[in-house]
Formats: structure tokens, sequence, C-alpha cells
């Protein structure tokens, strides 16, 4: 990943109704919404009660729909819902209220993938505006067209597609472009996987995907002559295909020590590429993650607002911070790529070796007050710390500093050797001044 | 009680396409690979107009798979595939990019266009859609069950074809997983093929007695079934219920077994239409596709009679 280096512009698509690209981020509850939104997301998208892709995610309720949306409007944010799943029979009866209750709601979009969802919408609630899923896997400019056409505003690609098919697909067509530009990845083109179907009897395309893509498999070379089981009779009486039986057949491609073969991709991080993001024309910047933690939503999030500010105001003069990049990787799950933007992903792109542990740190503390004139702060505890502990606080824009914890103590004034339950609110000295809503990490 | 229905079948030569008729298929589906998804072979323009011909004069009809996710370098050539396409009076086009319907549309809208989004093809309701977008006819995702199927019948305003038999693919990827593998473990790819003739196959852990097939071509990496879906003794539901086409695919399969699969689904739809209210299954159509059944593959039901959670 390059870092100090000057970015030279090698694109110029345009955008089509944002001044300033779009970054929207996942919010799998209210809270992480919240901390979504604080932390510098234009927008977030969340999963309704149906027609969701996450269906073990925590989600959210029309009432707690209409309680995020009051909470975004605060910061002229927006609120998406995605509504992404393929729709069978028993799906259809209720489409069309949900999608009023949605819109009642305050929810500025809905992400679609199933044609006849985006039909119902367009037809039934014009108000709502409706974007294209990347579960459509649309990778072509005409394709683009066509559901411009049909009355979207949007189109979320499918993630097969590059920065320069991308920069086409802008010249030709007058549409937003909504790209994912951060977290894990199907390494199938989108919606076109059922192992979950074939393997755990979960359906994908309805949200019930297991994850099986990241399973590990042993790759074989079947040695049968092509015709060896043309019929048992024959092959019963032929001495050269009795050798062929069960198990002899398998050739295995792979020694005992090799890692195992697997489809799991690396996560996408395009943190290193934000200017050819921008000047290609993307208009949304999308991260993935709505079971992602709030940690992660934060972190992230506060590092691309902070990129696609930087470049945004000073285009010339724009670095990549390397900080940004300590950041990121802070809240990473596993070892980064850059998807299909610049070339097609090859052995470097996939995890053959067991995985290392997920995300380094934890999120160990909200700040709720503090006293400018003590130096005194009350975080709220999100995980287990104690004095003695280095600890790091950072915020909106990028604010960051480490210390170690000293004394602590409840709000009584109490002095405590850790502070052990959740959501307690404990006092101690911060090193520097911090804010409402900065957050405090500390290493697993 | 509706009409006979189709019996379809993928080819990947016309020495194929000739036995495949032979043994009683009523519609074929080939193409060039460069647009179609995991055909069993190529097809040059001059041999799907032959193709054409041939069928035409044995009453089968010729069906083109523009199945592949294009990407924008191909619309143009698209443009010129379809055009002469058109010029050899094939009988449809099976599509799923919105791209190709629109191209379709353009220059040859006598052409009769099929929906097939693979395993997002999953209600009627969709297919109505694209039925008032011009397509015809809408290919059912396999992994819908007996009575979404049945059921949906009588609400959809477009025919439908179901595949009753063979292996399904499974995962689709642009990734060229196989050479990523093999790359990784330093593993020379002899003689740079990791296609499907390769008769590569991947096992899980946890279900040894499971083969299932992957194999590389331009469209990414593909894996398929470990099972092959046999719905055969349950034919008469769909018929009954008045599914327009039955498909039997062919991919990865000797030609001897094909032949024998075509020729005992042909003996059972013929036997029904023959009598419907008398009709009674034979075990012996069965026993025929049996004995010729690889031994490391369940024949199956598929999704059928499954329940999916989700």
């Amino acid at each position: 990943m390059q870092t100090a280096e000057r970015h030279i512009p090698k694109y110029t698509g345009k955008r089509s109704r944002l001044d300033k690209p779009e970054l929207l981020a996942p919010a799998g509850n209210l809270e992480k919404l919240k901390f979504a939104i604080h932390y510098g997301a234009d927008a977030v998208y969340i999963g309704g009660q149906k027609y969701g892709l996450r269906s073990n995610a925590d989600n959210f309720s029309f009432e707690e729909m209409r309680e995020g949306v009051e909470f975004a409007k605060k910061y002229g944010a927006k609120v998406f819902v995605a509504t992404n799943i393929y729709a069978h029979n028993e799906d259809l009866d209720g489409i069309k209220e949900y999608l009023q209750n949605l819109y009642d709601a305050g929810i500025s979009a809905v992400i679609v993938a199933d044609p006849i969802i985006v039909d119902t919408a367009r037809r039934e609630v014009p108000g709502l505006e409706v974007h294209l899923s990347t579960q459509q896997s649309t990778v072509n400019w005409q394709a683009v067209k066509f559901w411009k056409e049909e009355g979207l505003p949007r189109v979320v690609l499918g993630r097969e597609t590059s920065l320069e098919e991308i920069e086409e697909i802008k010249r030709h067509v007058d549409v937003e472009i909504e790209a994912f530009i951060h977290g894990a990845m199907c390494s199938s083109y989108s919606g076109r996987c059922v192992l979950s179907n074939h393997f755990t009897d979960r359906d994908s395309n309805r949200g019930g995907c297991c994850q099986s893509c990241r399973w590990k498999y042993d790759l074989f070379e079947d040695s049968r002559p092509e015709e060896s089981w043309i019929s048992e009779e024959e092959a019963m009486g032929d001495p050269v295909l009795q050798q062929f039986q069960l198990g002899v057949n398998q050739l295995p491609l792979f020694e005992e020590q090799d890692n195992a073969f697997t489809m799991g991709s690396k996560d996408l991080c395009m943190i290193g590429h934000v200017p050819d993001l921008i000047d290609v024309g993307v208009d949304s910047f999308k991260i993935e993650g709505r079971m992602k933690s709030i940690h992660y939503v934060a972190t992230v999030v506060n590092v691309y607002r902070q990129a696609i500010d930087s470049y945004m105001a000073d285009p010339d003069n724009y670095v990549l911070k390397p900080e940004w990049i300590e950041e990121i990787n802070k809240a990473a799950n596993r070892p980064l790529n850059t998807g299909f933007f610049y070339d097609t992903p090859d052995h470097e792109d996939h995890i053959y070796e067991p995985e290392e542990k997920a995300a380094p740190y934890d999120f160990a503390g909200l700040v709720m007050e503090y006293d400018e004139a003590t130096g005194m702060a009350i975080i709220q505890q999100r995980n287990h710390f104690k004095p003695g502990q280095e600890v790091e606080f950072f915020g909106p824009g990028g604010t960051f500093f480490k210390q170690t914890v000293g004394q602590i103590w409840d709000e009584q004034g109490n002095e405590l050797d850790a502070a052990r339950h959740p959501l307690q609110r404990v006092k101690f000295k911060v090193d520097q001044p911090v804010s409402y809503f900065d957050m405090m990490r500390k290493k697993k | 009680m509706g009409n006979k229905p189709e019996l379809l079948v993928p080819a990947g030569s016309l020495k194929e396409l000739e036995v495949y008729i032979a043994a009683g298929a009523d519609a074929v589906l080939i193409g060039e690979a460069a647009y179609g998804m995991r055909l069993p072979g190529d097809f040059s323009l001059v041999d799907i107009a032959k193709a054409a011909t041939y069928a035409h004069e044995h009453k089968a009809k010729i069906y083109v798979s523009i199945t592949k996710l294009l990407h924008n370098e191909q619309l143009e050539e698209l443009r010129h595939y379809v055009t002469e396409l058109a010029k050899t009076g094939i009988d449809g086009i099976q599509f799923g990019d919105p791209a190709v319907l629109q191209t379709v549309r353009e220059i040859a809208p006598q052409i009769p266009l099929h929906w097939n989004a693979e395993m997002t093809s999953t209600n009627y309701s969709t297919a109505n859609y694209w039925g008032t977008k011009g397509a015809s006819r809408v290919v059912l995702a396999r992994e819908l069950n007996m009575d979404e199927i049945t059921d949906m019948q009588p609400m959809l305003k477009i025919e439908s074809e179901v595949q009753v038999h063979g292996m399904t693919n499974i995962y689709h990827s642009k990734r060229r997983l196989v050479l990523s593998y093999m790359t990784h473990q330093g593993r020379p790819v002899d003689g740079g093929s990791l296609d499907k003739d390769r008769g590569l196959f991947l096992i899980e852990a946890e279900r040894p007695d499971e083969k299932y097939p992957i194999y590389e071509d331009a469209n990414g990496t593909h894996i398929m079934s470990s099972d092959d879906i046999c719905i055969l003794e349950d034919l008469h539901m769909l018929m009954a219920a008045g599914v327009g086409s039955f498909k039997i695919e062919t991919l990865l399969k000797p030609l001897k077994y094909n032949e024998t699969v075509i020729r005992t689904y042909r003996q059972a739809i013929d036997a029904y239409f023959q009598d419907p209210e008398n009709y009674e299954f034979d075990d012996a159509w069965i026993e025929n596709i049996r004995r010729v059944q690889d031994p490391e593959r369940e024949l199956s039901f598929g999704f059928f009679y499954k329940e999916q959670v989700y």
C-alpha cells in the first residue's frame, strides 16, 4: 500500500448528483447507527424485520427506524433499508405494505435485488427511492441503463467491476453508482451461490448464508477412465476397470502439509485508493458489515471520512496518512486487498493459511462526560479494563492519543481495581481533552 | 390438461445434438462459449446455423444461451452476435442480463426470450415482470420445491422451464480459484487446463462421500452439486401442473449416459400423455438410469422435497 506518495489522477469520471461522494455505513442496530453517523457516515443502511439478507442480525422494528431517522436528521444523514432477498412465492404478500411502512418511517431509500420488489416500490411507493442491490451482479453499462430507465437513481455494482469499467459506466449512463469499498466480500458473484442451501438447507438468497465459502476443502482429480461407470455389469467383468474402485480414483492435488482449498476471500480495503474512487466518479462509498462491532464501524467510518474530506478539500496536496492505515488495521478482521478494482484477484487474495485472531482491539469504554477543569472523564464501560493498562482514545475527525489508565473510581468515589461491569460509569484522569462519544479501545 | 411439455437438453457438439434428438429431445440448448454459461461445448455461428437446420428437419428447436454475466467490453460484440444469430433461424435465446434482453428486443425482436437468472428466478411475480419486458419463458431456480413450482403455474403469465435431471451449479465466481490454490501451493498446472474435462472435484471434511465437481473457464470458477437431480418418479406431478419445458442437464456426463436418460424421460412423458388418467410409473425406467449412473453420485430429488430455512 503506498503511503506519502502524491496522488496523480488517472480517471476522469463524473459523479451524478452529489457534490461530494457519500460515505455509506452499515448499522446492525440503533446503537451502531448512532456511532456510524456520529463518526462521519452520510448515510447508513439497516435491515428491517423482513426481506433482508441478514436474518441473524439484530434487525430494526419500524419504531427503531423512526428513532434512527430522527437521530440521522440532526446530522443531515439518511437511512436506507436493505430489502434485498430474492423473494419466493410465499414472500410476495405484504411487500407493498412493508415498503409503505418504511416510507412512513422516514426511510430515504431501499436497496433491492428482486425486480418484483423494485417494480412494486416504483409503482406503489413512488416517494421511496430504490437502489439496485449488488445481489443483481450488475457489471455492464447497458444493464445499468436498463435499471435507470426503470426509475432507479442508483445502482450498486457487482463487486467484479474494475475502476476502468466504472469510469466507462459513468460515461454512458447518468446514474449514481455505489460501490463497496471496504469489508468482507462474497467470493462468488453475489446471489450466484447456494453452497449454504446444499450443505445446511439454509437459503443463502433469503438471509440464511452459513459462509460455506470459508470452510476447508480438499481438491482431487478423478483418475477414472471417462466411461468407466457407464455400466456396472461391464465394469464388473472388466479386470482393468475393477481397480478403479471408490477411493482409489481420487488423486489428491495436495500434500499432507499443504493448506486446504477454500473460496474464502481477503477483505476489501480501498483506503489506499480513495482519490481513484473519487476521480472515477463513484457516488457512494459503501462499507460492508451490518454484523460488525461498534468499534469496527466507528473506526472504519472515521478513517474514510477523513480521507474523503481531505481529498475533496485539496486534491493536489492529498496525502495518504499512515495513521489511517494503522487505524484500519486495528479494526481489520482478516487480511486486506483491493478486490477487482485494479485486477482479478489471484492466489494472494485468498486466505489459505489458518486465520489469525480477528481484530486485535476491543472497544473498552465510551466517553460520557469530560471536566476540563480537572481533566477527569466519565467513561461508560464497554469491556473489562483496569489501572496500568494502555488504552487509546479516538474521536470523529481523527483525534487520537494513547495513555496508561491510572486510578479509577466509580461515580460514588470508591476506588476500583478494575472496570468490570458492562455499562458501568467510571471516572479517571485523561491525558488530553476528550468529548462526549469519543471511544476508548484496548489491545485484546 | 395442457400441451405436452418440451424435453430440452444442452448439447456440446453437432454429434451430441444428433444423438440427443434421436433419443427424444424436443429442443437443444447450445451457443458460443463466449456468451453462454456452463454449456457442454462451444458452437460456432456456422455450427449453430447447421444445428438449427438439422433440428428443424427433425421437428426440434434450437435455443441459444447468452447467460454470461457480461462486462462492458462484450456489449459491442454482443450486438454482432445477436445480428448473426438472427440469420440462423434459432427458436429462442436464454438471457439473464437485461443488456441481452434489450439487445435482442432491438436487433431481433422476432426471437423469443427465455429468462434464466439461475438460482435467483424464484417466484412467479418476478417472472411475470420479465414477461412484461418481453420474455416468454422463465427458467425456474433449482432451489425451489415441488409445491412452489406447481402452485405458481396458474399464476404464471409465461411458460416455465424446470430442470428435472442432472447436476446443478451451486457456486459461480469470476475468480480463478483452482489456479489460485495451485499457485499458492507452488503446484504446476499441468498443461494449463483446469477446465471441465480435467475431472477436478472438492470434498468437504464432514462430507467425505460427496464429490463436488469444480472447473474453470472464461466465466471464472464453477462448483457443481454432488448429487444428480432425478424427478422421473414424480414427473407426472409437473406434467399435470402444466410445466412447459423439462430440462435434462447433460454437463459433465458421457454421451451414452445422457442418451439413456433422455430416452427414459421421453418414454415417461409419452406414456403420460397417451393416457394421463391411467398413467403408471414403470420401475424399469428408473432402473435404466440407475444402471448407467455414476456410483459415486447419488440420484436425488434435489430441493423438490426439502424444507429450507433462513
